[in-house]
């Protein structure tokens, strides 16, 4: 086989190299499981700022209580989507969320919330999506669920929505003795 | 018992296409089978057309018993939304996808009769194999004929953010376009099978590719265009995995349809021409993949099912590495040889091809890069967001506008020097209006809007120059070329002018109470509670002081009270769009409302229609319908005539 002949097969080995990749991304992916490496571990320590001014929050801000960490942004369609069930679950259950805005401008954020309403106890900056890398954000919306002790006890990739939270947050919730 | 009818009918379109394609193949040596190819491609879409219609007929009938349509209709949804529901969730779409496959299969078949035998078998051939895994997946895994026991008596409903006029066109046009596709892949098999890749084999492709990509594109602008209206917040291009799915193939069929041009005029580039049109369609395959199978979560995504992810991977791994292999083998292996010099027109071209597969490269990469990192880190995950695909994509795109703008003068072979000094004279001409143009008219100086209107203008400088020129000799593949081009100017003005002058405001209003934005002032005039036949709405009632009156809805619906849907109202424009969208009930009555104040969105997707239609044009030039056949061909049948002459009878 001469040079020019084995360069025509150059695409099918990059494909096969991409059908490889997909194979694993799929068959490792389960998307309602948080990886083992970080279930059942303290939620990543961070250090940023508050949405809407001055003060730093630090993972410590977490602990307390039993809460929903909520992964947000305004260029995201699906937040919005998922909105209206955090403002239900925060009103009717009663319970924490806590919002990290992520890769996004602060500005925007505020409008929107004003726009959409506040579920959030309050939102953290996550400008650069730094938090995002700890916490292995895959996209925007996701949604931990945190004990209280700062325990990542879920992970929902993806909107929460109200079969999400029969089917999984709730027992979820029941588990901590909520 | 008419959906097992509709059920039984995909069953046969199944058999029916696996025969289509063995005999398809078999035909490529044996002419004897040409009339039975044409046949089966007939027979095989109506029985898929037969199923559709069933499906169609179970949703306009509410026919609940169906899961697929107790899960995706209600009794209280208009008719017209019960019509697009058939295509509204996983199921029903793909039933969709495999309806456009057999129609593309069926049009090539009628309207390829002038194809040399070998090219004819090959490529229905290639067509009804793929049917055959299209239709497979569907019965294995997704069958929308499956009945229900004890079904609601309403019917859940459509999810709201599809109830949605754009709904109807929306999916169709882009499913056209998208599995599309699959018509210059089979050709390219088509032409590898038969070790005839020639300029003939070219100019028999071309016309499918520009159809196909005609239409991806109508379905691209119809699908920004809803995203724009009905999110609500008047975004129109999101970056969203599911957008991206669709753009790949795009960007790689705009490549093909300019690398056919080449090989088609030149007999050049053949190899590349081939891998581009097996290219175009594994991009959308792989979004097929990436849209079904749950591994990239996004607003489209449909319910996900591992068995799916499976089944679509090995249809990937069939088709494409089988395409890619049989390429490896067969495509021409590629000699340098200089036929051209200098910038001519095959360089230009070239430089096109670059950019947009570098484009390519760069959606690719960010579309798969969290996949690839979560697999190969095992399990670590990561994010790319709009970001990295403005930074990266932007760039690529101006360079491709700045060798857009040159290419229509150019010549092939070579390009004399005087022509080049024209173009850099309007070049400068553009530059010199261009850039100041939008400081003028907005007071504020964007860099971003100034290189696109001073391209926007060169482009459409230098095509005007040239078209002068060729006045009273235009062909329609020419002036296709000048639409088209024109096309992407107005498109890269629109998205340039609306990036950087696009004005929002959020504020709390009452009714009765105004607010100003971009020299408009925005009455709140009334809200008033309005009942839909399957939702409730608050209406918000805009009058602006240019005397515009915008109606702002938030809408719930009774099948999912959680999610609100805004429906915002447009005054639309040719200059600007004015868009008012109602945010949450603040208290004391007032709300959060949202202005915007888009100028030149409208060219965004005006330009998109312009580029379609150029493509469409191109279609109609004589040259495509000039049936040349090669001799070798001339001892086959003739198109149309019995194969097997019958005993003369009289």
């Amino acid at each position: 086989m001469t040079v020019g002949r084995l360069k025509l097969f150059v695409p099918l080995g990059a494909f096969v190299l991409l059908a490889g990749i997909l194979y694993l991304g799929f068959s490792l992916r389960d998307p309602n499981l948080l990886p083992s490496a970080l279930l059942d571990k303290p939620f990543p320590a961070f250090d940023l700022p508050l949405l809407g001014g001055g003060a730093r929050i630090t993972e410590s801000a977490l602990a307390g209580e039993v809460r929903l960490v909520n992964v947000w942004a305004t260029w995201c369609p699906t937040c919005l989507a998922e909105h209206g069930m955090l403002k239900t679950i925060r009103e009717r259950e009663g319970l924490s969320i806590i919002g990290i805005n992520y890769k996004d401008d602060s500005r925007d954020a505020q409008a929107w919330l004003g726009r959409h309403g506040d579920p959030y106890d309050f939102n953290v900056v996550d400008a650069d999506g730094d938090l995002g890398v700890e916490l292995g954000v895959y996209g925007a919306p996701e949604t931990f669920l945190v004990d209280a002790e700062g325990v990542i006890r879920y992970k929902r990739v993806g909107d929460v929505n109200p079969r999400i939270w029969r089917e999984e947050l709730a027992p979820a919730l029941a588990a901590l003795g909520r | 018992m008419i959906v097992e009818l509709g059920h039984f009918a995909a069953i046969a379109a199944l058999v029916l296409a696996l025969a289509l394609g063995g005999v398809g193949f078999l035909s490529v040596r044996d002419a004897a089978w040409r009339s039975a190819v044409e046949s089966l491609a007939m027979v095989q879409f109506a029985a898929v057309a037969a199923a559709f219609a069933v499906l169609v007929y179970a949703f306009l009938s509410n026919d609940f018993s169906v899961g697929y349509v107790a899960r995706n209709s209600n009794t209280a949804l208009p008719w017209h939304y019960r019509l697009s529901a058939t295509w509204g969730g996983h199921e029903g779409s793909f039933l969709f996808s495999t309806l456009v496959m057999a129609g593309w299969t069926l049009a090539v078949s009628l309207a390829g009769r002038h194809l040399p035998q070998r090219l004819h078998g090959a490529t229905l051939g290639t067509l009804g194999l793929l049917n055959f895994g299209f239709l497979l997946f569907l019965l294995s895994t997704s069958t929308p004929f499956a009945r229900l026991v004890g079904g609601p008596p309403d019917g859940a409903d459509l999810n709201p953010l599809l109830q949605d006029r754009g709904l109807l066109v929306h999916p169709p046009l882009l499913y056209i376009g998208y599995f599309g596709f699959a018509v210059p892949f089979a050709f390219a098999v088509a032409g590898l099978w038969s070790g005839r890749l020639d300029a003939d084999w070219a100019r028999r492709t071309r016309p499918w590719a520009n159809a196909v990509w005609a239409f991806l594109t109508v379905g691209i602008a119809l699908g920004s265009w809803w995203a724009y209206y009905e999110l609500g917040w008047g975004g129109w291009w999101f970056w969203d995995p599911v957008e991206n799915a669709s753009f790949m193939p795009w960007l790689a069929g705009t490549a093909l349809v300019h690398s056919l041009a080449v090989t088609d005029k030149r007999g050049a580039f053949k190899s590349w021409t081939v891998f581009l049109a097996i290219a175009a369609f594994s991009l959308s395959l792989l979004g097929v993949f990436i849209v079904r199978s749950g591994v990239i979560t996004s607003v489209h995504a449909f319910a996900s099912d591992p068995e799916r992810g499976l089944f679509i991977l090995w249809l990937l791994v069939l088709a494409i590495g089988g395409a890619l292999t049989l390429y490896g083998l067969r495509a021409p292996a590629v000699r340098s040889r200089a036929e051209h010099r200098g910038l001519s027109r095959e360089f230009m071209l070239l430089a096109n091809n670059l950019f947009l597969v570098l484009a390519l490269a760069v959606v690719l990469t960010g579309t798969l890069f969290p996949l690839a990192y979560e697999a190969l880190s095992g399990g670590e995950k990561m994010s790319v967001g709009p970001p990295y695909f403005n930074k990266a994509f932007v760039p690529v795109a101006l360079v491709l506008a700045v060798f857009l703008a040159a290419a229509p003068i150019t010549r092939w072979k070579r390009t004399p020097l005087k022509l080049f000094r024209n173009a850099a004279v309007f070049g400068a001409a553009a530059f010199a209006i261009g850039v100041p143009l939008p400081l003028v008219l907005a007071g504020r100086l964007e860099i971003g809007a100034a290189l696109a209107v001073a391209l926007g203008l060169w482009i459409t400088g230098v095509l005007a120059m040239d078209a002068y020129r060729r006045r009273g000799s235009m062909t329609r593949s020419y002036l296709g070329m000048v639409l088209a081009h024109f096309g992407f100017a107005v498109t890269v003005v629109g998205v340039g002018i609306t990036s950087a002058f696009s004005q929002s405001l959020d504020a709390r209003l009452a009714p009765g109470e105004s607010v100003a934005l971009g020299g408009v002032t925005y009455r709140f005039e009334e809200l008033t509670r309005e009942q839909g036949p399957n939702y409730t709405a608050d209406v918000g009632r805009f009058v602006t002081d240019t005397g515009l009156v915008l109606r702002a809805e938030k809408r719930y619906y009774a099948a999912s009270p959680e999610q609100a849907m805004t429906e915002a109202g447009i005054a639309p424009g040719f200059t600007r769009d004015l868009f008012v969208a109602l945010g949450e009930p603040i208290g004391d009555g007032s709300w959060g409302v949202r202005i915007n104040d888009k100028p030149l969105v409208r060219w965004i997707w005006l330009g998109a229609f312009l580029m379609a239609f150029g493509g469409l044009l191109a279609i109609t030039d004589r040259r495509y319908r000039r049936v040349r056949r090669p001799a070798a061909e001339q001892a086959a049948p003739k198109p149309g005539a019995p194969l097997a002459q019958p005993q003369a009878s009289s």
